[in-house]
């Protein structure tokens, strides 16, 4: 089990991570999210032990992982978003090279080696060098690195970034694959992609994290008090009767024909009863009432971009 | 074992693509036309002056080549991002830079090898000790390996590969004339500055085939320092 307690960084006086708390369960894998500059790299690199943090601490199944001691090197494989690769190498001699230097005997090496590129789909590329690989295999090949040696704890930086569909497809078999008896983290701005292949979400906003749950709890934290509303009524009227109500945090008009108004509601609260009856109340005929189709993804730049109180 | 590891695969590195080679076959080609204008020259000779002529114009060539290998070692790391490799790995920082100046030195040995027909055609035609000949080349590779020690701190310093060049031929170049340096200062500061000239001060017992200790512990002792140096850096840049 990784655990991570009040971690903070300064780049100089700018904090770049802020009291970020959180664990990760073997055999889980957790979507790291948030927008560039979120601080998701940099929370990356000090769980890998790349970078030290300024306050706080990450254990690894109970051993520090800021005391960086080869033993917990042997146990975490990290995957940065530009995958460093010796492109001189041809796949098998770079992979059989980085599991000797984590430490691995020959003999292991030999025996790790096929399952390692079966694992990743690279059978038939393991005599070509790397520097002729798409950027797609490219991909493949870091992660065949990542989990040379087996490590319990994989960290995967932006793993389908810049991979065509059906790379990413077959990337998210892979990262399924890597849970199994291990931890994974996956870092990305990529909100659907985190959904459909990590089991819990994590989300920084600012370098703090601002959410954290499962993709039907995140969607719960907004979908109770987020209403698509529409009526039968003037859309002027209607709009300056949202703003002046003192229980509307948010309202964003939609285009509908007339004599209909229609708007997304933010409310303060799960307060849908009473305030559908006050809207009765105050002559709208009711027509509609609906959840956003794109609710998710709402819910993402509402919790990345701060408009949704954490 | 990581050391191995780590010279294995950047002597294979060095290697790889035309850069090496061209590198290789250049300061051959530089050495040959030295050894022809200078050392051959039509004055006469003996043939200890002619060896000794040798070692003296190949040394400047294979001090160039050192600086040349080793501003990839990290610069090119860092640029490229494999530094990653290496600092998740468990390998030390000691490691590292014993393993990338086992590598480089593994390149210059094999360069200096391969100016081994000059003092070959010497020996067979003329008359020189085989001691002679040995303890310039033992003079080479300790100039050789001051050089790339320096290289190595050069290129650990910055990510762009050619300010590693122009940094590490700064200090080379630095170290080179302080004989120089030496004439404009006062004692006590004359024989301290000296006694730094990378091959002035250093390297003329070498080329008469006179192994001098003292020579021996200088291009030791920068050797060491400049890796240790560049050991510090490393460790440093963790740690930011």
């Amino acid at each position: 089990m990784i655990q991570v307690s009040n971690l903070t960084r300064y780049y100089g006086e700018f904090p770049a991570l802020r009291d970020v708390s959180f664990d990760v369960r073997e055999g889980e894998v957790i979507g790291l999210l948030g927008l560039n500059g979120a601080g998701k790299t940099t929370t990356l690199r000090i769980l890998c032990g790349l970078m030290s943090a300024s306050r706080g601490s990450v254990t690894l199944d109970g051993t520090d992982v800021g005391s960086a001691t080869d033993e917990l090197k042997r146990r975490i494989g990290f995957l940065p978003e530009d995958p460093p690769l010796y492109k001189d190498m041809t796949v098998s001699s770079f992979l059989r090279h980085m599991g000797r230097l984590k430490g691995m005997t020959a003999a292991r090496v030999e025996k790790r080696l096929p399952e390692v590129i079966a694992l990743t789909n690279l059978q038939g590329r393991e005599h070509q060098v790397i520097d002729t690989l798409s950027h797609g295999f490219r991909k493949r090949v870091g992660i065949a690195m990542a989990v040379m040696h087996d490590p319990r704890l994989v960290i995967l930086d932006e793993p389908i970034s810049g991979l065509d569909p059906v790379q990413i497809v077959e990337m998210r078999k892979v990262i399924r694959q890597l849970g199994q008896g291990r931890m994974v983290i996956v870092s990305s701005h990529n909100l659907p992609e985190v959904t459909l292949t990590c089991d819990r979400i994590l989300v920084l906003r600012d370098g703090k994290l601002v959410a954290s749950g499962t993709e039907d709890e995140l969607a719960k934290r907004l979908g109770d008090a987020r209403i698509v509303l529409t009526v039968r009524g003037e859309q002027a009227a209607f709009e300056a009767w949202l703003k002046a109500h003192p229980k509307v945090e948010k309202m964003n008009p939609r285009p509908v024909a007339n004599p209909y108004a229609s708007a997304v509601v933010d409310l303060q609260g799960d307060i849908r009863e009473a305030f559908i009856a006050e809207l009765i109340a105050a002559g709208f005929g009711i027509r509609l009432v609906e959840v956003p189709d794109d609710e998710l993804e709402e819910i993402f730049l509402g919790l990345t971009r701060g408009e949704v109180s954490a | 074992m990581n050391v191995w590891l780590i010279a294995k695969r950047d002597f294979g590195a060095a290697l790889h693509g035309l850069w090496g080679y061209a590198l290789v076959a250049s300061v051959l080609f530089i050495d040959g036309l030295l050894f022809n204008i200078f050392a051959m020259e039509r004055t006469a000779k003996f043939s200890h002056e002619v060896l000794e002529d040798f070692f003296y114009y190949t040394s400047g060539p294979t001090i160039i080549a050192a600086v040349l290998f080793t501003i990839r070692s990290f610069a090119e790391e860092r640029q490229t991002g494999t530094e990653t490799l290496l600092v998740t790995s468990p390998v030390s920082e000691t490691e590292i830079v014993l393993g990338k100046y086992a590598a480089v030195m593994g390149v210059l040995s094999v360069l200096t090898l391969l100016t081994a027909y000059m003092p070959a055609m010497i020996f067979v035609n003329g008359k020189v000790s085989p001691g002679h000949i040995a303890i310039g080349y033992l003079g080479l590779l300790g100039v050789a390996s001051a050089s790339a020690a320096i290289g190595l701190f050069g290129s650990s310093l910055v990510k762009s590969q050619v300010a590693a060049a122009i940094l590490s031929g700064v200090m080379v170049v630095t170290l080179l004339i302080c004989w120089f340096l030496a004439e404009l200062t006062d004692p006590p500061f004359t024989d301290v500055i000296a006694g730094l000239a990378l091959h002035n001060q250093h390297f003329q017992a070498f080329s008469e085939g006179r192994l001098v200790s003292s020579n021996l512990v200088f291009y030791a002792t920068v050797t060491y320092a400049f890796l240790m140096l560049t050991t510090r850096i490393l460790r440093g840049r963790r740690w930011q």
